[in-house]
């Protein structure tokens, strides 16, 4: 008996030595790359984009084949940030846009998310306004202004109203497609493991569609930005004081192609800043955390 | 389906009064959907898994094992007779490990202690405690996607394991479907000798489905062949008789193992041609 079992002992230590040398043969490595590194591979190219077409825009000025006021130099436009930021008229206008945006967005998230919970786990509610929520979002935003115009008049709610129907449609149909995708054996795991319905969605189902919700998240983003700058360019009252949409229409109104495009470029910047300041760290941290890096 | 006779070769088994019964199915079926296009997954099926036992489920694709094995987990409900599992919650693996990919190894350990409300400490201990038992110690901090296929059915396994630990007392019942189905040739013949480890140490029954008949005989103390469409249990046979006693191989070694495959190959095969000969 006793010979059998330093037999077995013997046997079971051959068996955990394989049993390491698979899994040390058979885990994935993972390559770090220094961060010198990945920012020489991502800044650097599109660092490159910007000065090409900044080199063909001076080139083509430089041709003057469009006279100035249709086409100004690189310079003169820099000039004319130089100026909103000289005298410090830029961070009003910015605050006024930006602060817009974002509450309208936060409340968008807020009322989109249980929204698409509800559509998404009642049947006849999918049914019935799932079409619509996905065909809202091929529906241009600046098509709300004038109905929007008409209920509230020019005031902060119509610029409010406008956003909201631009992203809320956006986050809900993230959010819905990030439940469709939860491979339904995590579910049928959660099922085996003893979790009734709320708390599988909260241990399961939520987590498991957070990709999804977080891309929707950056899409309703993006919806509310470029619904507000719509409000902003068509509703022009006092009341509602100077946006970066509103500073576009000035300089249209002044014929300043240089204030045009200075405020086009400033409307760029502000969407491209937040998407890589905000959306990007998290969607990527999110990503890596799950194996997802092939991503971003 | 008349070339094979219903043969329990120990039939003084199923009642051994030394043992509890862990699982007894009395007459159950399974019938998906209505009317005349409805399919017959199971019919009349009996059995009764012993405490401590270890009972492969064999049988074609599509024949009702994960069927059957759901039915046991309480996934599903039979539409006759009747299932009546005498243990705690049941651990319940299936062919993919399906981690949670946003957990780390031992969060996911901890999700049924989690769902059953155990505190954070106590999580922890049976976690770090069920990593060990599957040689994990130490790994608990990676994500699935850190880890080889070998390692996540290991971690699967911990996790169906942790459905044991959640209060209720009882004997363990563990439930695998398939569980090797996905990996290697190497990796699985070094789990299956795992599986026999962890079997031994935690003395749980298990119900193991599968279709391979050398994994079958070489892990169960019993296999249980079943028949397609509807599935019925065929026959049985009796390899090893442990009683527990840490699995001592009375069963088959060397040339009766290969024998008994052999047999129970052609019984397999019987099962299957006679599909196609009505
Ligand atoms: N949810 C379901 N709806 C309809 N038919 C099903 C369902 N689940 C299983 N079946 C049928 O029941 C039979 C047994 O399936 P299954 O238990 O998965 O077989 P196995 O696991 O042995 O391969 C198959 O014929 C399958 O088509
Ligand atoms: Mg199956």
């Amino acid at each position: 008996m006793a010979g059998t079992e330093t037999g077995s002992r013997a046997e079971a230590d051959g068996l955990a030595d394989v049993a390491a040398g698979l899994d040390a043969l058979d885990t994935p490595v993972e390559r770090g790359t220094p961060w010198w590194r990945r920012l020489l591979t991502r800044a650097v190219p599109p660092v490159v984009a910007v000065l090409a077409v900044l080199a063909v825009w001076q080139a083509l000025w430089a041709a003057a084949i469009w006279p100035e006021f249709k086409l100004p130099a690189p310079a003169a436009v820099g000039e004319h940030v130089g100026d909103l930021v000289g005298d410090g008229e830029i961070w009003g206008v910015l605050w006024v846009s930006v602060h817009r945006a974002v509450l309208g967005f936060l409340t968008a998230v807020i009322i989109a998310t249980p929204l698409g919970l509800l559509v998404a786990r009642v049947p006849l509610l999918r049914n019935a306004v799932g079409p619509l929520i996905t065909g809202l979002q091929s529906l241009p935003s600046v098509a709300w202004v004038p109905a929007a115009i008409l209920w509230f008049g020019l005031t902060p709610a119509t610029i409010y109203a406008v956003v909201l129907l631009g992203s809320v449609p956006s986050i809900m149909n993230g959010l819905m497609s990030g439940l469709d995708q939860v491979p339904p054996l995590l579910t049928r795991v959660g099922k085996a493991v003893g979790a009734g319905p709320l708390t599988s969605a909260r241990l399961v189902s939520l987590p498991a569609a957070l990709p999804g919700y977080l891309a929707g998240c950056k899409q309703g983003w993006a919806f509310s930005w470029r619904s507000l700058m719509a409000a902003e360019l068509i509703a022009n009252s006092p009341q509602l004081g100077v946006g970066l949409g509103q500073t576009l229409e000035q300089a249209r109104a002044m014929n300043s192609m240089s204030g045009v495009i200075a405020a086009i470029l400033l409307i760029l910047l502000v969407g491209i800043s937040i998407e890589l300041l905000v959306f990007r760290p998290v969607e990527r941290r999110v990503l890596r955390g799950r194996g997802l890096a092939g991503a971003v | 389906m008349t070339a094979v006779t219903d043969t329990t070769t120990s039939p003084q088994r199923a009642d051994s009064p030394e043992r509890e019964v862990a699982v007894r199915l009395r007459g159950v079926g399974r019938s998906f959907g209505a009317g005349p296009r409805s399919v017959v997954a199971l019919d009349g099926v009996d059995l009764a898994v012993r405490a401590g036992e270890f009972v492969c489920l064999l049988g074609a694709s599509g024949c009702g094992k994960s069927t059957l094995l759901n039915l046991v987990a309480g996934l599903d409900e039979p539409t006759a007779g009747s299932v009546d599992v005498s243990t705690g919650r049941p651990a319940v693996m299936f062919q993919e490990p399906g981690l949670m990919p946003w957990l780390s190894a031992r969060r996911n350990v901890e999700l049924p202690l989690r769902v059953a409300g155990l505190g954070r400490a106590a999580r922890r201990a049976v976690a770090e405690e069920l990593l060990d038992l599957v040689r994990l110690g130490g790994q608990g901090s990676r994500r699935p996607h850190q880890l080889s296929g070998g390692m996540r059915q290991r971690v699967a396994l911990a996790r169906a394991l942790a459905c044991t630990r959640t209060g209720a007392t009882g004997l363990p019942l563990l439930l695998m479907d398939e569980p090797f189905g996905a990996l290697d040739a190497i990796t699985r013949d070094i789990l299956q000798a795992e599986l026999l480890r962890v079997w031994r140490a935690t003395g749980a029954a298990v119900v193991f489905v599968t279709h391979d008949v050398r994994e079958a005989v070489r892990l169960a103390e019993r296999v249980v062949l079943l028949s397609s469409r509807p599935g019925r249990v065929v026959r049985e046979w009796t390899l090893r008789s442990s009683g527990g006693d840490g699995g001592a191989a009375l069963g088959p070694t060397g040339v009766a193992e290969a024998e008994v495959t052999e047999e129970i190959t052609t019984a397999l095969r019987e099962v299957i041609s006679s599909h196609g000969r009505h």
